[in-house]
């Protein structure tokens, strides 16, 4: 997994909520058996019209927020489908930061397990950074996760983040390693759960 | 290497008392969604206790959110821990032609069949590949073999497995980093949830369905309500609903975005899974029947939120819009989005609004479809394709409505057909095919054409979901074989008193 430290870079606002992982990642781009290619997926129906041109109009095709580490977006986003391919095109398209008022679960834990830093803060201050980074002159932020902070023109911001998320995202653990260091625990465990439940065996 | 688990911070000193605060565990009465992750607990990773190791029974995997995981274990020389606590089933990009055929509909669906193919068998895990006699949805097939047992944890690579609480198992979908996660340890690291009763009272008006309960509660409730929360749902309504019915409102509960839901089991339950080829015999079943009867919610426990719903004033739902909690009764007209005061909110209805082809103000059963489906795992159960044929039976299709059933299992295709439903179906006009997840999400060559209008007993009206361009609206069977005759939204209590 992708350490995440500190980065700096543009971040473009996405306001509307409930924006789905269908929308995130369109089907047609889930017929992979590895993770590639998701880049040119990301938003596609956003971004591309049916003939496949780039929409001048949406956010991340304009010059000035092209190229964005980070997206300001609404309310639930990555609601939906489990596809983890969301993600994946997040971050291929160098998306390392989200910014939100709260995201679907399944979504924010696929964030945490590819290092796609998802933070999460009130409504307020989301609004305010929504309206900051709209404005070409003051679109680039500076996420320090250590200190957890977004630093942006006028604005610094601490954000509140899982304990242990941070210290994998810091360091870019391998969770199943971690587990597997555990083999012994889950062995135990699993001989109790049968002993208790013989019809689960 | 760096252990997570040794980087929490160690205790603080203790200079001063505290009050004593007992923690959750402690605490005699337990909600149902506590006690099975207390019965699931591999140890604690967080001093709060809300983040565990928790034990997962059981798996499902597809062959569109499995490949990169198994790519991950073969790189990384691991094995699966568990593999007959895991079942692949194909259902996502298989073609649901009448005539049953191995060849996928393009060369990334073959690849994908055929990669998980060779990934179930190097791993040992059983697979219904397209030609199984058992194959279908994945939460079809799942409860109907009796792989889905009350009190089970069970996570699985889709967002649908939120269906197996109908059984009283807390099933959560996951992503693919977590299926390796899964595959390799046999848990998962966990977030425990807050807990949501959602209390249903009085019972269901003649001609409303459990399709109709769910889709009530994310409409009232929002696409975000239940975020961070297990559901649990009680109440007479429910109470009074079969197994199956139970399974639709569980399925769709991830779209008020809960991470579980929970109907405590009863005798229904039993009597459902009693006989199920993979559901304990003899002994055992007397023994796990017993431990069954435990499951349930303590009387005095206290829930994190707490919803009521009367049954008795919902009415056949549809959404309007392109986020499942944009929903009316059929009998409405749609709302207006400057009556909204969040604009946020107001730009999203009127986009969706834009998007669907429709007018604020305008009459529900006033909306024109040309495709009808009836699929997916929330509503292809046999007791769903009894209803909408109930609605069909000498009835035809309405000119201009391309109409289809995707049964949710091949065992479903093939009682259907012992019971004449399928012969109901397609003297009505209504394409009769093979099981999968065909135009729920069409990911295989079932698809929506740009601008093209579907009445759906689908889970998603997401924009797109059904192909480019395509306006979906969300209904039981029942009311989408209502759409279906009348050839626009309709009110399928009048086809049901009729018949």
């Amino acid at each position: 997994m992708a350490a995440f430290t500190t980065v700096e870079g543009i971040a473009a606002p996405l306001p509307a909520a409930n924006i789905d992982t269908d929308v995130i990642m369109p089907k047609q781009f889930l017929k992979g058996i590895d993770r590639s290619g998701l880049d040119r997926g990301l938003l596609h129906d956003l971004r591309f019209d049916e003939e496949g041109r780039s929409r001048s109009d949406f956010i991340l095709n304009q010059p000035a927020w092209q190229g964005a580490s980070f997206l300001v977006v609404g309310d639930n986003f990555g609601c939906g489908s489990s596809r983890e391919h969301a993600v994946w095109g997040l971050m291929q398209y160098g998306v390392r930061a989200l910014i939100g008022t709260s995201y679907a679960g399944i979504f924010f834990d696929n964030c945490a397990r590819n290092g796609l830093l998802a933070i999460t803060l009130p409504a307020a201050e989301v609004a305010a950074l929504q309206a900051c980074v709209a404005r070409p002159d003051s679109n680039r932020l500076r996420i320090d996760l250590a200190r957890q902070t977004i630093e942006a023109a006028g604005l610094a911001i601490h954000f509140d983040i899982d304990p242990l998320r941070k210290q994998a995202l810091l360091l870019g653990l391998d969770a199943v390693g971690q587990t597997l260091a555990l083999r012994d625990d889950i062995l135990a465990f699993q001989q109790r759960h049968f002993e208790a439940n013989p019809w689960l065996r | 290497m760096h252990s997570i688990f040794a980087l929490e911070p160690p205790p603080p000193a203790r200079y001063t008392l505290k009050a004593y605060q007992p923690s959750r565990e402690a605490i005699m009465a337990k909600t149902l969604y506590d006690k099975l992750i207390d019965s699931h607990l591999v140890r604690r990773l967080s001093d709060d206790g809300r983040q565990v190791l928790l034990y997962i029974d059981r798996t499902v995997l597809n062959e569109y959110t499995s490949p990169q995981a198994f790519t991950g274990l073969r790189q990384a020389g691991r094995t699966v821990w568990r593999p007959q606590a895991a079942l692949g089933t194909v259902d996502h990009v298989n073609p649901t032609a009448a005539q049953r055929s191995a060849r996928m509909p393009d060369a990334g669906a073959a690849r994908q069949a055929s990669y998980f193919a060779e990934n179930c068998r190097d791993f040992g895990i059983e697979l219904f590949d397209v030609l199984h006699p058992l194959q279908g949805i994945e939460h079809v097939v799942m409860p109907e073999i009796g792989l889905v047992l009350p009190g089970m944890v069970i996570a699985a690579g889709d967002s649908h497995t939120t269906t197996y609480g109908a059984l009283g198992a807390l099933g959560f979908g996951i992503g693919t980093s977590d299926i390796e996660h899964y595959l390799a340890t046999q848990t998962l690291v966990y977030r425990r949830l807050k807990t949501m009763r959602v209390s249903v009272s009085g019972r269901l008006g003649a001609g409303v369905r459990s399709k109709d309960i769910i889709m009530a509660l994310v409409g009232k409730i929002g696409a975000a309500g239940a975020t961070g929360y297990a559901l649990e749902f009680q109440g007479e309504a429910i109470a009074a609903l079969s197994v199956e019915a139970r399974m639709t409102i569980c399925n769709m509960a991830v779209e008020c975005g809960a991470r579980g839901a929970l109907i405590a089991p009863d005798d229904k339950v039993v009597d459902y899974l009693r006989g199920r080829p993979r559901a304990p015999q003899g002994a055992l079943w007397d023994a796990a029947v017993a431990a069954w009867r435990q499951l349930a919610s303590d009387a005095d426990a206290v829930f994190d939120a707490e919803v009521q719903l009367d049954a008795a004033t919902i009415a056949p739902m549809l959404t309007w819009g392109t986020s499942p909690d944009q929903a009316v009764h059929i009998d409405a007209v749609l709302p207006d989005p400057g009556d909204e005061s969040d604009p946020v909110r107001r730009q999203g209805m009127q986009r969706a609004l834009d998007y669907m082809g429709l007018r604020a103000g305008q009459r529900a059963d006033s909306i024109a479809i040309q495709r009808a489906f009836i699929g997916s795992c929330t509503n292809a159960r046999i007791e769903d394709l009894r209803d909408a044929a109930q609605v069909l039976r000498g009835r035809k299709v309405a000119d201009g409505v391309l109409a289809m059933v995707v049964p949710g299992s091949s065992q479903v295709r093939r009682q259907a057909e012992q019971e004449g439903l399928d012969q109901v179906f397609i003297a009505a006009g209504f394409e009769w095919r093979q099981s999968g997840c065909s135009m729920c999400l069409a990911m295989n060559d079932d698809i929506l054409a740009s601008g093209e209008r579907c009445a759906s007993s689908t889970n998603r009206n997401f924009e797109g979901r059904q192909g480019a361009g395509g306006r979906t609206h969300l209904m039981s069977p029942a009311m989408v074989a209502a759409a279906a005759i009348a050839g626009h939204l309709a009110d399928a209590r009048r086809y049901l008193e009729e018949n």
